[in-house]
């Protein structure tokens, strides 16, 4: 609070007005922007600029070397060639990350396509050709590729946490069936239709200011400044918005961002590093892949009565983000499950690849993807259709999670899942799909339902806080600027929602301003689903604030014979009575704990709900499938925006159906000369969902009467939960290969589902026979 | 011819080098709304209109929708363009563009304006009305056919509302000036060039004078640089001499009769398919698999046979149909027939003074054809393996099997053991189990990103099966 006469107009953060502007279906408010090519993206301001150096970089063509020699004086005979950053022009820290384990131009390669040194030219052109002349000896190292071959050779980083609740061992002995299995899946690419960039420019004072496509403008405010050795106040980072980000824009664009700031200060001149989608896909992080080997026990019920399991990620280089992902990987095992006893070990594999980082979910996919094959692959065995093994598990009121956090409102899982399984039609669809498949022996189709519990808040307490700046001008017109980026999820628009809510103004009344460190300081990513919960209490905060003041100038007015005053009317009579017209927010989520040590706690606010029905077609020739109709009932809270959270499913869905059956990450593990090379790093062999890949009939639901209390106008987290309701389509799959064969198999199903990988279950199915 | 009308406004082509594409040079001059994804040709974000001789040959014009990271910026001599910045304003949007903001077609926006464009095409696709009133698989009650916008990516809102909003449009209003455009001659296609101190593009105006250009060391030709616009941008390649040959008339010729179909080399796969209005079963069934819209818009058969790829997707078709080649030099016209021009990995019996002028494929094709593409998707994604098939039976007994292999060999490939397999045999299950058991012999799969060498081979054993249960003859 920035005032003492704060006049006590706080209403309850959850609390909806009756002419709420939240609530209503807008659609993005750059959309007119958008689709007009008038959105400026970051790479879009080059050319507003004058006499911008364009970067390049000189990547390493080795998974794992000392270099031996650089000589960049060959790039300097190339026309166009303005300077060559290397470690030596570092004023600072030399590092990118935040754990100074990411030298920002290294002395060893870590991995294939590590970028050794930068190229400045008056054009792209010129600074490719200077990165070409460039020359660079390896003494190559053992490169360490695959996860499997890091455990081997007990290749990890960081904490190796484990999550314990009573005693797995004795659970499992005494359980009625006990399986064992293994299950490895990979990573994802973020392929956000924008890769990175940034654009850096340096003032009369040696102000820095970056423009940069970064999730955590904060972050690359603090990267730039210790790769520079200044003070945080001489840099300001701005990200007008993203062509998407999904995790990938949030810890790998400081490094980026520090390589132009420091071409900027050295050269006096702008300098932009954007990369090419080949330079994005080898060069940044992805999804962690995990390699999970678990042994569970069930009881003559189907119900779980303990898990033994040991997650290992695959990290890449550097630790990044890892840590965190692999916290969130363990707190999601459970998924909607109640597991009575379990023992989840984790740990990070350090492999010569990419730095593996944030990616929509951070973790939590993985985790419920453990436990969402192993009951899709032990049902069979226990004698249970899937649907009714996973129903029969659910999460009931009073139960707490593993690290002994009650599930809040886990009435809801129960009733997305009816809700859905009854607009899905699922029983009369399991029928019709038996009956089908009986037809049809060179084509099978499969339905599966599948449930998402997923933790809000970041599973570190900090970050769970946010600032906004609101600027009530004395025309009455309103500007807000808060501390979340805009990467297509809709944030500004929900965030003017809540601004023209909390004051009571039309939503034409309020602008947002670009998202920058110098407005609002010391942000948290926007991530963890929680940009809107943080923001917009943060907004709300900033908006009472003034409201209080407003109320004595209203009273005023009141008493001086004009009760019907205007906003405008109020507005400019407070301003003459000398009234502060503009407020700074803030808002920290209460009620968090977490400890580290032990992985026990209440690390999240509350849980996302929701559940989705996907019925697949399968072709027994080729493994080729298509998703024929997928229902969704999810959990939004009273939704702030709900054309905007549709689209959040929608879009969620669509993703990790792509992570689960196409997007198929490879990496030369062969030990030739390519070895560690990311063989799918284009768009023409990196495939995400087209079109085609669209569920033919696609219904949506907002779960109704699903207000959330201590949440910004009752509302819930929609960026990352959908995601995970994905998993139905690989269960349908899996149906789907069983029915090629005698029924009561099991299937193992890799993952990326792709076709030749349906194609091999299928098979397998059918050799049964 | 060195200018090109953006939006209704000229721009010089002066003084740009002769390897910058198209999009680089409309961002450039401002024009920032076509974005660069892939630079590939892969996610459609730098599609953009270009005004075209409408592909069924009349002499109206077609806005077509183009991937602008793909065509370099002087093959735009004298042409007509348009992007998102020049069909609407945010206070005035244009009928795709309303509906996709409404909708809720746009998140990031990053793809939008390219997802506007590809739109905008089909909008104005005059056969679009035709279409109409027939809803159904990929095209909706008002014959909007989606196929027009697979080849754009978005990667944030799952493509529902984007297809929605593609079927909410209506006819364009009475008024509409692109619409108008298309009733009067496209802009001709007049001879080009553009040259800085290391490369040239050149557009002979007659096909004497491009083989002329073929002498010149290091020419390269281009159509419609769909493949080399990617070996351009992501592997640097550059040429002294780029000789453009997509809109020489003789290499543009059309021609159906009852024992024979010519087409020119430099038609795009657009074009052929219009023209073809799916006479030709074989060929109707590779043009929805081959590539996408923006790509076919642009891309010639004789591009696609002459870069020599063994996963080109035209190749097993146009084995399985026998076809034959054309190839023009300034000495003269020699036919060469498909099954004996490639020779290597990317190599052929074309030699470097020769065009492909044209395709030739007799008719009446066999009735039984199929093509098969295996794939991570079904559209807009570049086979493991590709299978054209084309045969004959008659009483009962395979009279004739001709069968095309793409992705299985260093080249594209006949599968000759399994044709002798089936050829003189009765069409029974047992027959094709054998056939299949030779085809899953044919060529010499390997592993790579896209497949198992494993997977491919299970494929070439499973295409006859699948062929035989799903296969009507005509």
């Amino acid at each position: 609070m920035t005032t003492t006469e704060s006049a006590p107009t706080t209403t309850p953060l959850s609390r909806r007005p009756d002419d709420a502007v939240v609530g209503a279906a807008l659609h993005h408010e750059a959309a007119a922007l958008h689709v007009t090519g008038q959105a400026l993206y970051t790479d879009d301001l080059v050319g507003r600029l004058p006499a911008v150096l364009h970067a390049h970089p000189v990547q390493a063509q080795v998974a794992h070397a000392r270099i031996a020699r650089l000589d960049v004086s060959p790039a300097h005979d190339v026309p166009g060639v303005v300077r060559v950053l290397t470690a030596a022009d570092v004023p600072g820290v030399n590092d990118a990350g935040v754990k100074h384990d990411e030298p920002l131009f290294p002395d060893e390669i870590m991995y294939h396509g590590h970028a050794v040194c930068w190229v400045l030219g008056e054009t792209l052109e010129a600074a490719r050709r200077g990165a070409a002349a460039v020359v660079v000896e390896y003494d190559e190292l053992p490169a360490v590729v695959t996860v499997e071959e890091a455990i081997a050779a007990e290749s990890f980083q960081g904490a190796r946490p484990t999550l314990r609740r009573g005693d797995a061992a004795n659970a499992l002995a005494d359980a009625e069936h006990v399986l064992t299995g293994t299950t490895a899946f990979a990573g994802q690419e973020h392929f956000y239709l924008e890769t990175h960039c940034s654009l850096a420019q340096v003032d009369e004072s040696g102000q820095v200011f970056v423009q940069a496509s970064t999730q955590h403008p904060t972050e690359t405010q603090e990267i730039v400044a210790h790769v520079l050795g200044v003070p945080s106040h001489a840099v300001t980072v701005q990200c007008l918005r993203m062509g998407g980000g999904f995790g990938g824009k949030e810890m790998q664009p400081h490094g980026l961002a520090a390589v132009a700031a420091l071409g900027a200060t050295l050269t006096g001149r702008p300098v932009r590093v954007r990369l090419t989608r080949a330079q994005d896909m080898s060069m940044t992080g992805k999804r962690h892949g995990f390699h999970a080997t678990w042994r569970v026990g069930f009881d003559r019920d189907g119900l779980l009565a303990g898990l033994e399991a040991t997650l290992t990620s695959d990290g890449g280089w550097s630790l990044d983000l890892s840590e965190p992902v692999l916290s969130r990987a363990l707190c999601h095992i459970d998924n909607a499950y109640w597991i009575p006893a379990l023992t989840v070990h984790g740990r990070i594999a350090r492999t010569n690849k990419t730095s593996q980082t944030a990616f929509r979910g951070f973790g939590g996919p993985q985790g419920m993807l453990v436990i969402e094959d192993i009951l899709g692959r032990c049902a069979p065995l226990l004698g249970l259709d899937p649907a009714e093994l996973r129903r029969r598990n659910l999460y009931r009121e009073g139960q707490t999670t593993p690290y002994g956090q009650p599930v809040r409102h886990a009435e809801r899982l129960a009733a997305v899942w009816d809700q859905v399984s009854a607009s899905a039609g699922l029983i009369a669809r399991r029928a019709e799909i038996d009956r089908w498949n009986a037809a049809h022996p060179r084509a099978k189709r499969g339905i599966a339902i599948t449930p998402v519990k997923f933790g809000i808040s970041f599973n570190f307490t900090t970050f769970n806080q946010a600032g906004a700046l609101v600027h009530v001008y004395k025309d009455g017109s309103v500007l807000i600027n808060h501390g979340g980026t805009e990467m297509g999820q809709g944030l500004h628009t929900k965030m003017l929602q809540v601004a023209a809510t909390a004051l009571g103004v039309p939503l034409a009344r309020v602008r947002l301003a670009p998202t920058r460190t110098d407005k609002v300081p010391n942000t948290s990513a926007t991530a963890a689903s929680a940009g809107a919960d943080l923001n917009g209490g943060a907004i709300k905060d900033a908006c009472e604030q003034i409201l209080g003041r407003l109320a004595p100038v209203r009273a005023s007015l009141r008493d001086g014979g004009a009760p019907d005053a205007s906003w405008e009317e109020l507005v400019a009579a407070a301003y003459h009575q000398r009234v502060q017209l503009w407020a700074a927010g803030f808002y920290k989520t209460e009620g968090l704990s977490w400890d580290a040590a032990t992985m026990t706690g209440s690390p999240f606010k509350y849980f996302a709900y929701g559940a989705a029905v996907a019925e697949v077609e399968v072709d027994g020739f080729t493994g080729a499938s298509t998703t024929r109709r997928v229902d969704i009932v999810h959990d939004v809270g009273d939704s702030l925006s709900p054309l905007v959270d549709v689209g959040q499913i929608e879009g969620g869905f669509v993703q990790g159906a792509g992570w689960l059956t196409l997007e198929d990450l490879r990496w030369d593990e062969s030990t030739g000369p390519g070895r560690g090379r990311l063989t799918t790093n284009a768009a023409s062999t990196y495939k995400i969902p087209s079109l085609s890949e669209m569920p033919e009939v696609f219904n949506v639901t907002l779960l109704e009467r699903a207000h959330e209390d201590g949440v910004v106008y009752g509302s819930k987290a929609v960026g990352e939960p959908p995601l995970m309701l994905a998993f139905s389509v690989r269960e349908a799959l899996r149906d789907a290969c069983a029915a090629f064969g005698p029924p009561g198999r099991p299937v193992e199903l890799a993952s990326p589902a792709t076709p030749e990988a349906v194609y091999w279950a299928l098979s397998a199915a059918r050799e049964a026979s | 011819m060195n200018s090109v009308v953006v939006n209704g406004v000229a721009r010089s082509l002066a003084g740009v080098p002769p390897h910058t594409n198209a999009l680089d040079f409309l961002r450039a001059g401002g024009l920032t709304g076509a974005k660069e994804g892939c630079a590939e040709g892969e996610c459609g974000a730098c599609s953009v209109l270009v005004a075209r001789p409408a592909p069924d040959g009349s002499d109206t014009t077609e806005w077509t929708a183009v991937n602008a990271c793909l065509a370099p910026a002087a093959a735009l001599g004298g042409q007509e363009v348009v992007t998102a910045e020049g069909l609407g304003t945010p206070d005035a949007l244009h009928p795709v563009q309303r509906e996709l903001a409404v909708r809720g077609g746009s998140q990031c926006g990053y793809c939008t304006p390219g997802f506007v464009c590809s739109m905008a095409a089909e909008y104005y696709r005059a056969g679009r009305a035709d279409d109409a009133g027939t809803p159904g698989g990929h095209r909706g009650a008002n014959g909007f056919d989606l196929h027009a916008i697979g080849g754009n990516l978005c990667r944030c809102t799952g493509y529902r509302p984007i297809r929605d909003a593609a079927y909410a449009l209506d006819q364009p209003a009475a008024g509409d000036a692109l619409a108008a455009r298309r009733t009067a001659p496209p802009p001709a296609a007049a001879a080009a060039e553009l040259r800085d101190h290391e490369a040239a593009y050149l557009r002979p105006g007659t096909l004497a004078e491009a083989l002329a250009l073929l002498d010149e060391p290091g020419a390269v030709v281009v159509a419609g640089s769909t493949d080399w616009g990617v070996e351009v941008n992501l592997r640097g390649r550059r040429a002294t001499t780029m000789v453009a040959v997509d809109r020489l008339p003789e290499l543009r010729g059309f021609d159906l009769t009852a024992t024979e179909l010519r087409i020119g080399a430099a038609l795009t796969l657009t074009e052929i398919e219009r023209r073809l209005a799916g006479r030709v079963p074989l060929l109707a069934a590779l043009m929805p698999q081959f590539a996408s819209r923006l790509i076919r818009n642009s891309a010639t058969l004789g591009g696609n046979l002459g870069t020599g790829s063994p996963i080109g997707d035209s190749a097993p078709v146009l084995l399985a149909l026998e076809a034959s080649l054309v190839l023009v030099s300034a000495a003269g016209e020699r036919t060469v027939p498909l099954a004996g021009y490639f020779t290597g990995y990317r190599a052929s019996v074309r030699r470097p003074d020769e065009l492909i002028r044209e395709v030739v494929v007799p008719l009446p094709a066999s009735p039984l054809t199929a093509f098969h593409k295996i794939a991570k998707r079904p559209f807009d994604d570049i086979s493991s393996v590709a299978a054209g098939f084309a045969i004959d039976v008659a009483d009962g007994v395979v009279r004739r099997a001709r069968i095309g292999l793409g992705g299985v060999a260093a080249t594209p490939i006949r599968a000759l053991a399994t044709e002798a397999a089936l050829e003189g045999r009765p069409w029974t299950a047992d027959t094709v189990d054998e056939a299949a058991a030779a085809m899953a012999g044919e060529g010499t799969p390997i592993s790579d990103q896209r497949s198992s060498a494993d997977y491919r081979v299970a494929m070439l054993g499973q295409a006859l099966r699948k062929l035989y249960v799903e296969a009507v003859p005509a």
